[in-house]
């Protein structure tokens, strides 16, 4: 498809360890369009975040290696270019914001000269004009007296605006890909709720296409447009949010709606727990790999591991079974 | 859930500060940390009251202070008819029976070199409740009970993942048999779907034993399942406290209102529909809290008033308590 502006097709990555080979993501396909914002859902260990570093090469090689797969952005292969040219699609192109700000901002380094520095290497900017541009940036996320604080380290902000630090970072180049990996998990709610804002509102201004992964599923309700589930290194369920939300087909995501309480839940209800733990992946599961943990598990789920079949419009889940009906598909 | 109105547990104006010492050899102290500062409230049997608030508004130093695991700087936790506070050596000592924690992080509350049958049975030597060849069948007993296998009894904590070591935390702190348990955050180091399988469990054992459950944490959501009652702070001060129910559907201070509109709901149609309230700015510094009313720098309705008078603790209705000047405008 032409109008897809990053095409991930069969992407698997392995670790070696001492103990074995680690398959953490087993074939992975799914494709972002232009100013689309896609959820990524899944429980730690499931290959959500290796997922996203293999698009980008970060991945630490050895241990990790990407055995398989494409990545297609502007039609060149991601997986297959060489360093060189990697390093000037990341920041520039396709830029990341981490997990925890606090250990992937340099603790040593302003956060002046940690803003510039994409912004002299990828659009040419001398310093004087980058420094310009980086309290722009600030002033952009909502960080008052930018101009100052330019010449702060880290440990001098909060963490709800250290995060903010890393969005501004991320946009500096205005890319048209953003990935966020968990950005909101170590904030508090109130805090978490600012920083949804200020990427909602910095989409709406910028346009970006955003990839967000996350372990919440009411985050992506709010935020993304289509939502994709992993388990055990592989998509088990994609669809638009609203159809996800009003539809879930996958006995997995079925699991997950209902072992959260909500808020504004109507009196009390005994939450409906998923039995059992994650897969290890230290074999690459021939089966489903929901199978142990499955109440709807048939023999033909020992035997066969199930592939993405469409279920509605744009939606598609990986499952023998037709939770609705009980049946076979 | 049972409900009786006996009163297990009440703390009156607890406070808990901690010195900000400086120098080397001849300390002195210049400042303190505000973490707990005059808290009153009450916990009846058989109840779970949930204590809500964001990281480092003193909900898990109330929790310690509660079993004097944290010594208070004044005030008085009354348990069963005895002050805690004033209580000491062996006295303190045999209360502790009776009250337990379960911890946030089942990473590290586990010794690393006990087996699980060690942890859990050294409760019951210290106390000693059961004879030495009594203990290994409690044991097995409790790993039953909190549903875990009872050969694992000679593993390790390491050998367990997260979810099965919150269980082992679990059946540590029923050992003793105790009637009240504080659970700090037990929930939030666990994968989501885990998350259920131990709030289910902490359910049933309830209703099994008729536990009393102070249940501290920063879920929302997940406090609302589970409590009867919830306790909302905010930088060392609890702004307010009501029924589960008549809390999420009217809440009455600002910042439970805030706070409430900030956690995301699983569903696209409600969450698009409702309206947010977004607070602007971060929580203040528990060394140096805003004057009059803590939560006045970041709320939305603050006024002249509230930078000069600490508003009370009143019981704007029957049973619900709040803290805010303006608190009337939305009953």
């Amino acid at each position: 498809m032409p109008d897809l502006l990053l095409d991930v097709q069969g992407l698997e990555t392995v670790f070696q360890t001492p103990a074995g080979v680690v398959h953490a993501v087993n074939g992975i396909s799914f494709g972002l369009k232009e100013g689309e914002t896609l959820g990524i859902v899944g429980e730690s260990g499931c290959g959500k975040s290796v997922t996203m570093l293999s698009l980008l090469r970060l991945i630490p090689t050895p241990p990790g290696k990407i055995k398989n797969g494409k990545a297609l952005f502007f039609g060149q292969d991601l997986i297959a270019m060489p360093n060189e040219q990697i390093r000037h699609i990341r920041g520039s192109q396709i830029s990341m914001i981490f997990q925890d700000p606090m250990t992937s901002l340099n603790p040593v380094l302003t956060v002046g000269l940690q803003l510039e520095e994409p912004l002299m290497l990828h659009l040419g900017m001398t310093r004087n004009q980058a420094r310009e541009h980086a309290a722009s940036l600030l002033n952009m996320v909502g960080i008052p007296n930018a101009k100052d604080r330019l010449r702060d380290f880290p440990h001098q902000f909060s963490g709800g605006m250290r995060q903010r630090v890393m969005i501004a970072m991320a946009l500096s180049c205005s890319p048209p890909v953003v990935i966020a990996d968990e950005p909101t998990t170590a904030l508090d709610v109130t805090i978490q709720a600012q920083i949804i804002d200020l990427v909602k509102r910095l989409r709406d201004e910028l346009g970006m296409a955003i990839i967000w992964i996350t372990h919440d599923l009411g985050v992506v309700a709010d935020l993304a447009q289509k939502v994709v589930v992993m388990y055990g290194g592989l998509i088990i369920e994609a669809a638009p949010v609203e159809e996800l939300y009003a539809n879930p087909q996958h006995p997995y995501t079925l699991g997950l709606m209902g072992s959260l309480p909500r808020v504004d839940e109507k009196g009390h209800h005994r939450l409906v727990s998923i039995d059992g733990l994650p897969p290890v992946l230290y074999e690459k599961p021939n089966h489903c790999p929901f199978a142990p943990r499955c109440k709807w598990v048939t023999e033909k789920c020992w035997k066969e591991n199930p592939s993405l079949l469409g279920v509605g419009t744009e939606h598609r889940a990986a499952c023998w079974v037709d939770t609705k009906t009980g049946r076979a598909r | 859930m049972s409900k009786t109105t006996d009163v297990l547990l009440r703390v009156s104006k607890l406070v808990k500060h901690f010195p900000i010492k400086q120098g080397i050899i001849f300390q002195k102290q210049t400042g303190a940390v505000h973490a707990v500062d005059n808290i009153s409230f009450e916990v009846k049997q058989g109840e779970t009251l949930g204590l809500v608030g964001e990281s480092g508004c003193g909900k898990s130093t109330t929790g310690r202070a509660v079993l004097q695991l944290h010594r208070p700087t004044s005030g008085s936790v009354i348990f069963d008819g005895v002050d805690l506070v004033k209580a000491k050596g062996n006295d303190l000592r045999h209360m502790r029976r009776k009250m337990q924690m379960i911890f946030q992080d089942p990473y590290a509350s586990l010794n690393p070199r006990m087996t699980v049958g060690e942890i859990i049975g050294e409760p019951m030597l210290i106390h000693k409740i059961a004879a030495q060849n009594e203990i290994e069948e409690r044991v097995a007993n409790l790993l039953n009970l909190v549903g875990l296998n009872p050969a694992f009894s000679t593993r390790y904590p390491h050998e367990f993942s997260g979810g099965q070591r919150q269980r082992v935390g679990v059946a540590r702190a029923l050992a003793l048999q105790p009637s009240f348990i504080v659970c700090d955050e037990p929930i939030s180091a666990l994968d989501v779907s885990i998350q259920a399988q131990v709030v289910n469990l902490l359910e049933d054992l309830q209703e099994q034993f008729g536990l009393t459950y102070l249940f501290i944490a920063h879920d929302l959501s997940m406090v609302r399942h589970i409590s009867n009652r919830i306790a909302v702070m905010y930088l060392g001060i609890i702004v307010e406290l009501a029924d589960s129910e008549e809390l999420y559907l009217k809440p009455l201070h600002p910042y439970s209102q805030a706070l409430l509109s900030a956690v995301p709901i699983p569903d696209p149609i409600a969450s698009a529909r409702r309206e947010r309230v977004i607070l602007k700015g971060d929580v203040p510094s528990p060394v140096n809290p805003p004057s009059g009313c803590r939560f006045r720098t970041r709320c939305p309705i603050a006024e002249s008033i509230c930078a000069e008078v600490q508003p009370d603790f009143r019981e704007a209705q029957p049973g619900h308590f709040v803290a805010c000047h303006f608190a009337d405008q939305f009953i």
